[in-house]
């Protein structure tokens, strides 16, 4: 085994703050490559069976709702903790609490600018801006009271964008919507769409926070859209950083949200003051994104895409597996350890990877 | 010569093989003459194979048991679709044309598949030009054209116009897509719905037998109705009633057909329901098994024993036995075994021949068997001192909750097991249950020493820091004999030094506590770190620690500190750490047993005892308390009134009365942390105080909540809200924000708590108990589903993981081929190398 680049950065530096030079350097570098001989995982090693109980294990002394009252002053946006949040990260959800950290570039990075940024990206929807809305049965239309001055133009457009045909008039603060199909069906639908739609802001972002991090005014937000905020002159690139695994794969690509799954299994992790060696979740990190698309760990993704079609009976739906397998005619040649296991075989793992066939006449001494 | 299976094939059973591999045709619904003789042709038919003992199969000749039973088959009088496939089969009735079975697809289109093709079929035939109607699916087994029903047999007529090549062409491999419709249905050997005589004589039938006498029934009705030239809807009916019968019998949970039931309503467990779910085939009897050669029993505690031991009660040991082959060395030594007959432990219970044949031994033939004994038999003598033995607690939730252990032949009917391994189990003594196997094999024996010793799984996989560690007694016996101050007298060292067998002539008067500690450590250790009690002052005094906690160790000797959690306890265990990785394996456990006798031995003898007056506080923190609890309300009733003024603030992402909240929850938590810091530094080291101190048991928390007060109780992480309409509880005002109303404890748990504090501290703790008996099957799940989906990764020998198809996940096993269970915290310690 070889030294990685930070086992040598970090080999130099224990040299350097101990002073040693020449010989003994070398000598402690060969003692070293002893020691991560003796270190290294053995070939054969069940390595993943290892790491998902590393994880699930300490899972079990995770709480549902974690979070002491003391310390609930930090927490601004709503974030799922705890075990909830693990099942959500492997279980590769699309839907859940969404949330971003923006930070800002240095020259915007003040508390003024912040405050207006953040009212600037949140999201604006007609109804914010409402007093009341009704349907006019009478004239078969919507009749809409704006609590403040609108652009009328602007939202003209809007509701274009809903609305095929039809008129828009206002009257004061009172806009007419009048669709040419009216029904009653239609507006109603029409209303609620209307009152979701957007004026302002980028979507998705629902509420916003302004917050002091050290030296950084950071802008902690409900709600996430990635792309769209990154767009934004004002914002660091760099720094930024949202926790839904699917918005990063597509924006920033698969090994973002690599280490977007580890970061978060391991922020949560650390949150219940649980220790969890990296490497552990670096593997279920891998596994979920090793073919170039996020896949969960549940019956949809990994466990349900195995090459073995007794693995995935033995795991859920086993009816669907073994008809669909007869079906198209597949083949289990029986490589992984389930299969093995069913049949009776020793499995090709551990001690059972190795391979050795004793030469009897040879040890007798006869050839 | 032996025969292994390398690979299962999956495909769909044609008539012809069905034909093929079935003896008999079943067409009587009848199961017994009215002899009680099973008939011929029926559900009992004596070709289907054997279940009675002493009768030999017609069929292969070989007795019940050794024959696994043969199939039979029914003719179906119509073809029936089977059920499972029907989704199949849509798809396939939607992509290929109604006239000529072409596939409905443009050939210059190269991306062919199933799929592909089925989500846009095309609307015309490209081959005879036949225009396409519309076909629609209803579940389970309803087909129709235009509104018009297709039945089994036009369906079946279309799926055989369907040529080989478009077959390959979407990738159907399974065989011809018609047998997805049943003309012959196979018939379960009797061996595998065996019938079971009850009490009264009567008989009682399996499951399946059931539902398939229902279809034998329903399909002569229908033959017999087809002869007659019966008017077309019951033929329509009849063949439908025969569909439900088959469809049930291949699943009978399919989700828009009733169950069919049993007489008594139970719902039948019919072929897809023995597969699946826990019970199922393959999770309750393929992938989980039961084994021979294993026992169960309560555990309890022994600290005398060593870590790599358990202790097995004498009974246990009389029936798990171990398999020994007689060889020239071992035969005089097995005679003896055996002719202590089968009672008298230690002895033998079977002798196998060499060919095979198992005889007991009994008081009365033990002589004879004695006599037989000859080189290469093998001898099943009883489990003694030293063997191999696997031992493992439920919930296995990670490797280590399986390990290997000597067994150690004790009496009393209990396992013993060492303290310090009981965290790796998460095992307690109030009533836990333990398992235990004994591997029969020589490989077994020797992979189970070598790979789960309890000594080299001392180290967590998880974490790479001690899981094996001392805990409670043994961490406040060894606080209590290292303080200052302890001097044991020349009786008493020599005793302990008896104990861990360092006896010395030449004793001194006296020892420090320290002194004989350090009799427990390697000669040449050194090693300095701050130990659990350290209070953390800004500039850290080291040796001249006013607290006793800065540990010097120096060749060996125990110079400053105390030695508690810290150097002992799981997760941290600085010394266990050192030792196991400098010393190795062997002396790590020699060390822990040391100190656990040391430090049991002292606890027991000087005694350790706490009491309700280890809770009492002086009248100075009552005072201090009363002081900072009425700051508080201060407080927080201005908190309130700025608030219902109007004037309150609200936090970034807050609105008012959710920063209101935060804020009230703030300054309970304040309170909270001052008892807390309070308790730490004024109060007098009791029992109690040293427990919490030295991470023994307990913490300050635990200190503060019984003495002084227990603080804010929570529901969902907010303060109590439930209850009345804008109060919790009738005693209180309606709209009242103030800690008391909404389940802030302000008296401590000895002094008691008022009728609402006892209250809100129900609900608080029933949450809690909700919480954890819910959240144990969701991390259960969790595991289920993490292990399996990571059950094939494994290293290869170029250090890659690979899955079981080969696909590479990681180039380095953890991007720098370290193994966590042998590192130190996830890493290499370089101080430990110079």
């Amino acid at each position: 085994m070889e030294m990685n680049q930070k086992l040598k950065e970090k080999f130099e530096e224990f040299c350097k703050s101990h002073n040693l030079t020449g010989q003994k350097k070398a000598q402690l570098k060969k003692k070293l490559m002893q020691i991560l001989k003796k270190v290294a995982v053995e070939p054969g090693t069940a390595i993943g069976v290892l790491s998902a109980q590393s994880i699930s294990e300490p899972a079990t002394q995770m709480t549902m709702r974690s979070y002491t009252l003391a310390s609930q002053t930090t927490a601004l946006a709503k974030v799922t903790h705890g075990l909830p949040r693990m099942i959500e990260i492997f279980d590769a959800r699309k839907t859940f609490e969404r949330s971003m950290i923006i930070y800002l570039k240095p020259k915007y990075n003040n508390k003024n600018y912040a405050k207006k940024f953040a009212e600037k990206i949140k999201e604006k929807k007609v109804k914010d801006s409402l007093a009341s809305s009704s349907i006019d049965l009478l004239n078969m239309q919507l009749e809409f009271i704006f609590a403040e001055k609108i652009n009328f133009d602007t939202f003209k457009e809007i509701v274009k964008n809903y609305m095929k045909d039809g008129k828009i008039t206002r009257k004061g603060q009172t806009v007419y919507i009048k669709p040419d199909d009216a029904e009653i069906k239609n507006l109603r639908s029409l209303k609620f769409k209307l009152l979701d739609a957007k004026v302002g802001g980028i979507k998705n972002i629902l509420s916003v926070a302004v917050k002091k991090e050290k030296n950084d005014w950071i802008i902690t937000a409900e709600g996430s859209n990635l792309k769209a905020i990154l767009e934004l002159e004002e914002v660091d690139v760099n720094r930024t950083k949202t926790n839904d695994i699917y918005e990063v794969e597509s924006v920033l690509g698969i090994e973002a949200a690599r280490n977007l799954i580890l970061e978060q299994a391991r922020e949560t992790l650390r949150d219940q003051g649980l220790s969890v060696d990296i490497r552990h979740l670096l593997l279920i990190a891998d596994t979920m994104t090793f073919d170039g698309k996020v896949s969960s760990i549940g019956r949809y993704g990994v466990a349900g895409h195995k090459a073995s079609v007794l693995a995935r009976a033995n795991f859920e739906e086993t009816v669907k597996h073994l008809v669909n397998a007869s079906f198209r005619g597949e083949r289990d040649n029986l490589n992984s350890t389930i299969e093995n296991v069913m049949i009776g075989k020793v499995a090709p793992v551990g001690t059972g990877f190795v391979k050795l066939v004793i030469d009897a006449d040879k040890l007798k001494g006869k050839k | 010569m032996t025969m292994e299976i390398t690979s299962i094939d999956f495909k769909l059973l044609s008539p012809q093989m069905i034909k093929k591999m079935t003896t008999v045709r079943i067409d009587k619904a009848e199961l017994y003459d009215p002899d009680g003789y099973p008939i011929d042709g029926g559900l009992s038919d004596l070709r289907l194979g054997v279940i009675d003992p002493g009768l030999r199969c017609r069929v292969c000749g070989a007795t019940a048991g050794n024959c696994l039973g043969h199939f039979g088959y029914i003719e179906l009088t119509k073809p029936i679709i089977h059920p499972l496939y029907a989704k199949r089969i849509y798809q396939l009735l939607k992509v290929t044309c109604r006239k000529c079975g072409a596939l409905l697809y443009d050939k210059s289109d190269k991306k062919i598949s199933l799929k592909n093709v089925y989500k846009n079929p095309l609307k015309v035939c490209p081959q005879c030009k036949e225009k396409q109607k519309k076909i629609t699916y209803q579940k389970p087994t309803l087909f129709r054209e235009d509104s018009k029903e297709l039945t089994a047999e036009e369906i079946r007529a279309r799926l055989e116009k369907i040529t080989d090549e478009d077959l390959k062409l979407l990738k159907i491999r399974g065989g011809r897509p018609e047998w997805m419709i049943l003309t012959l249905l196979p018939v379960p050997p009797v061996t595998m719905r065996p019938s079971i005589t009850l009490e009264s004589g009567e008989r009682s039938e399996d499951d399946l037998t059931h539902k398939l006498v229902d279809i034998i029934r329903i399909n002569e009705r229908l033959k017999k109705n087809l002869e007659l030239g019966a008017p077309d809807f019951i033929i329509a009916d009849i063949w439908e009633l025969l569909q439900y019968h088959v469809s049930t019998l291949m699943s009978n949970e399919i989700s828009t057909l009733p169950p069919a039931r049993h007489r008594s309503g139970r719902p039948l467990k019919t072929l897809a329901q023995r597969l699946t779910k826990k019970e199922g085939r393959f999770r309750g009897n393929l992938t989980g098994k039961r084994v021979n050669f294993s026992a169960r029993t309560v555990i309890s505690p022994d600290a005398k024993i060593s870590i790599d031991e358990v202790g097995v009660p004498k009974y246990v040991a009389k029936e798990l036995t171990v398999p020994e082959r007689v060889t020239k060395k071992n035969i005089k030594y097995l005679k003896e075994l055996i002719l202590r007959g089968p009672d008298n432990y230690p002895a033998a219970n079977y002798l196998i021949r060499s060919d095979g044949i198992k005889k007991k031994i009994t008081e009365e033939n033990k002589e004879a068997i004695a006599e037989e004994v000859t080189i290469g038999y093998i001898v099943e003598r009883h489990l003694q001192d030293g063997d191999i033995v696997l031992f493992n607690r439920q919930p296995s939730l990670h490797k280590v909750s399986i390990m290997a252990h000597k067994a150690k032949i004790l009496p009393y009917k209990t396992f013993r097991l060492h303290p310090c391994t009981t965290i790796p189990y998460n095992a307690d003594f109030d009533g836990d249950e333990m398992n235990l196997h004994v591997p029969q094999t020589e490989e077994a024996q020797v992979e189970a020493k070598m790979l789960l010793a309890v000594k080299d799984n001392i180290r967590s996989p998880r974490y790479g820091l001690p899981l094996i560690s001392c805990k409670h007694d043994q961490i406040t016996g060894t606080y209590l004999l290292t303080r200052e101050g302890t001097v044991l007298d020349k009786k008493e060292a020599a005793h302990i030094f008896m104990l861990i067998g360092k006896e010395n002539e030449n004793l001194k008067d006296s020892y420090t506590g320290k002194e004989i500690f350090s009799a427990l450590l390697p000669s040449d250790l050194n090693i300095e770190f701050k130990s659990a009690g350290c209070v953390g002052c800004p500039h850290c005094e080291k040796h001249n620690c006013p607290y006793d906690a800065y540990v010097v160790i120096k060749n060996g000797k125990l110079k400053h500190g105390v030695i508690d959690d810290n150097a002992l306890g799981e997760g941290k265990g600085k010394l266990i750490n050192i030792i196991e990785r400098k010393y190795g394996s062997d002396k790590i456990k020699e060390f822990l047993n040391n100190v656990s006798r040391v430090s049991i031995y002292y606890v027991t003898h000087h005694g350790f005892t706490i009491s309700i007056s280890d809770q009492m506080v002086n009248k100075n923190i009552t005072t201090i308390k009363e002081k900072k609890i009425s700051e508080t309300r201060k407080n927080v009733d201005h908190l309130i009134k700025s608030y219902k003024s109007g004037r309150l603030k609200p936090l970034p992402g807050f609105d008012e009365k959710g920063s209101l909240e935060l804020l009230i929850q703030s300054e309970a938590g304040k309170l909270m942390n001052s008892m807390s810091k309070l308790i730490k530094t004024k109060i007098k080291e009791n029992s109690a105080v040293i427990m919490a101190k030295t991470g023994a048991r307990g913490s300050y928390v635990n200190l503060t909540q019984t003495s002084v007060l227990v603080g804010q109780k929570a529901i969902a992480g907010k303060r109590i809200f439930r209850g009345f309409r804008n109060r919790t509880t009738s005693h209180f005002k309606k709209g009242v924000l103030d800690l008391k109303s909404h389940g802030f404890v302000f008296n401590c748990y000895k002094d008691g708590l008022d009728p609402f504090e006892f209250f809100f501290d129900a609900m608080n703790s029933r949450e809690n108990l909700m919480d954890k008996s819910l959240q144990t099957r969701h991390s259960g799940y969790l595991e289920r589903r993490l292990v399996n989906a990571l059950q094939d990764l494994k290293v290869e020998y170029d250090g890659t993981v690979r899955d079981s198809s080969g696909r590479i996940i990681q180039f380095v096993a953890g991007e720098d081929g370290m193994d966590v269970g042998k590192s130190d915290n996830g890493e290499i310690n370089f101080n430990l190398i110079i």
